[in-house]
């Protein structure tokens, strides 16, 4: 009942390193889970409270879980590897547009060789997993500065992509198939044969790319690489000192962190968008996802998901006070007000707790392990 | 300085005497070796050798060179003039982390441990050269990856009761008192299982029981494992005692080199550290 380790002994060294060593935990991530993936589609199945009707699922739980992912990409780039990227949103619409273009066809004219490329339209799930590898690559190119430049000057090196990228992407027809409004359509999202279509399949595709990315980045930050990539972030000279190669620790930092964004951004594209335009993977986009993984804590995977779902569902939340109130105010002057209070409630939390989130949820643990004693 | 050896023999002495410790062929030389940063000479022509299995000392007054000398050797800076010699390979010119993979550790003065991490996590990293599982196994965690993970928690596990760190084995190192962090970063040092270990002022703010225990590890490693060490430190009780041979490094130029008793009975030494009468 209490959150006691007492009597729990490790015996080997694969229980010490578990991701979760505390048996209690372990059960509420069960919990968690189950009411995740059987819970909520039985709910929304049933037409209960709160999934009565989609727009839980496709306004709130179907972003909340992309953006995760994405924030889980930068936190392992910004919050494990120390490299600040400003880029996230370029490296989303990589994913997207490659993903995209795999679904529909590759077709590359080569008129001087007098030959071409061709790919056939992939399937879903392979387009998928290639608009992660593209932006891994593209990740892997944008991530060579930072062997020269640290800190803000890399920061910029990233703004250059994402600027790069917003031009590309609007400019050269090729990638968006020549449509004359510049926006793409995703095509049906038929996963392994089976239509993925109604808000809770979505969900529950979301729920599937999520649970598993998530665990491969916390295996990774856990293994050797991610002991690499922290030592970089907390002092390179000693790091390199120690045996570890920069030039392979940043770039695989950069690689990783690409493909899981490239892939929540083809995710978000495909899934929650449906229909999308340059302008969905702008600079905003860049920072929203740098301000969750500050907020929700830098080198937490689940800071990610906090920061995350602060950031995302905060607003809506304050936007439907005033009607839960009833009291009477127009729609702009409520997302004014939404704007001020989340940008206060982003400072307060700053100066309260500058680790974010994740570091508030072990305070909470360690507190809780030594409950009623105070030490 | 005769004196405060004797005021505490305990420190040491004893140590080396009765073990069977071998003292083997040099190991690294550094030849005609001048660094300077512009117009400052940090050093200039210095030659020197480290045998296999000693204690090598280099101590001297503030701002001698001495730091930057274990620079030079560990491939941090790249000297102007000379070469350096280790296993029978020259360089002039390389990287850390290839001196790192030739068998070369080092702790630092100010402590450069990576502070966000817990202690077993710095000690860990010290064994990244030993990782090999590629990416797509550590992402699983999982056969081969978790094996490789645990038998290098073992090394490490020894390495934390070898130190008598068992109790912040969990702890973020930041937040650790000053003579613990020293005590982390030779353990990170030592997971490299180095050939040539370089200490930079181990026992810099250290009290006299802290320096005893420093002392005491220093010479285990150098007895059991017969790793090569070669240290600077200030307390010159501490290097007359511990050190098989010292070099004495004054403004960037090597004044003297030999035994500790030799050592302390050259003028140049005296004059160094004590100043001349004019």
């Amino acid at each position: 009942m209490l959150y006691r380790e007492a009597g729990q002994f490790k015996t080997s060294y694969a229980a010490d390193m578990a991701i979760f060593p505390i048996r209690q935990d372990r059960i509420a991530l069960i919990l968690l889970l189950l009411f995740a993936f059987v819970g909520i589609p039985l709910l929304a199945n049933f037409q209960l409270w709160p999934l009565g009707s989609d727009y839980m699922l496709r306004a709130i739980l179907i972003p909340f879980l992309i953006l995760s992912l994405a924030a889980i990409g930068v936190n392992i780039l910004v919050g494990y590897c120390g490299q600040i990227s400003l880029g996230s949103g370029a490296f989303m619409a990589i994913g997207a547009y490659s993903a995209y273009k795999f679904g529909s066809g590759v077709h590359i004219p080569l008129e001087f060789l007098g030959t071409e490329i061709s790919i056939p339209p992939l399937p879903l799930f392979a387009s998928v997993m290639l608009g992660g590898l593209m932006s891994a690559i593209v990740g892997i190119l944008f991530g060579i500065p930072s062997l020269r430049i640290k800190g803000l000057y890399l920061a910029v090196a990233t703004l250059a992509a994402q600027f790069f990228f917003d031009w590309v992407f609007l400019r050269v027809k090729w990638f968006t198939n020549y449509a004359p409004s510049g926006s793409v359509a995703a095509p049906d999202l038929h996963f392994f044969g089976y239509l993925v279509h109604s808000p809770i399949e979505r969900y529950l595709l979301c729920l599937a790319f999520v649970t598993v990315f998530a665990l491969i980045a916390k295996n990774l930050v856990r293994g050797n690489i991610g002991r690499q990539w922290m030592a970089i972030r907390d002092m390179d000279i000693a790091a390199e000192l120690m045996g570890i190669r920069p030039l392979y620790a940043k770039l695989t930092a950069f690689a990783v962190s690409s493909f899981i964004v490239g892939v929540a951004g083809a995710l978000w594209a495909f899934v929650y968008l449906g229909a999308w335009e340059p302008l969905a993977f702008n600079i905003d986009r860049s920072l929203q996802l740098l301000f969750m993984v500050i907020i929700g804590g830098l080198g937490s995977i689940l800071g990610s998901f906090l920061g995350a779902a602060f950031i995302l569902i905060l607003p809506i939340m304050l936007d439907q006070v005033p009607h839960a109130l009833g009291i009477p105010v127009s729609v702009e002057t409520v997302s004014h007000l939404v704007f001020i209070v989340t940008g206060a409630l982003i400072c307060y939390l700053l100066i309260v707790e500058p680790h974010g989130f994740a570091r508030l949820w072990s305070i909470a643990k360690e507190k809780l392990r030594l409950w009623p004693f105070p030490y | 300085m005769k004196a405060d050896v004797q005021e505490r023999p305990e420190v040491a002495g004893a140590a080396h005497a009765g073990s069977d410790r071998e003292i083997g062929d040099v190991v690294l030389s550094v030849e005609n070796v001048s660094l300077a940063f512009g117009g400052v000479k940090a050093i200039s022509d210095v030659s020197f050798d480290i045998r296999k299995g000693e204690i090598r000392a280099i101590i001297g007054p503030n701002g001698a060179g001495k730091t930057s000398m274990l620079n030079v050797i560990n491939g941090f800076y790249h000297p102007n003039q000379g070469t350096i010699t280790f296993k029978g390979r020259k360089r002039s010119v390389m990287r850390p982390y290839i001196a790192a993979s030739q068998g070369i550790s080092r702790t630092f003065q100010n402590l450069a441990l990576f502070k966000g991490m817990s202690t077993l996590d710095n000690i860990m990293a010290g064994r990244a050269l030993k990782m090999r599982r590629g990416l797509l196994w550590q992402a699983l965690h999982w056969g081969p990856a978790l094996s490789e993970e645990i038998k290098h928690r073992e090394a490490v596990e020894k390495i934390i009761d070898f130190l008598e760190i068992q109790h912040i084995r969990k702890a973020p190192v930041g937040k650790l008192p000053y003579g613990l962090q020293k005590r982390v970063e030779l353990g990170r040092a030592l997971a490299m299982e180095p050939e040539l270990l370089l200490l930079d002022e181990p026992m810099a703010g250290m009290n006299l029981e802290e320096k005893k225990d420093m002392s005491r590890y220093i010479l285990t490693v150098n007895d059991q494992l017969g790793t090569t060490v070669a240290l600077i430190e200030h307390d010159m009780g501490v290097v007359m005692d511990i050190s098989d041979r010292v070099v004495v490094l004054e403004y960037g130029r090597k004044i003297a080199d030999g035994t500790p008793d030799e050592v302390q009975r050259d003028q140049r030494v005296i004059d160094a550290y004590l100043g001349i009468s004019h």
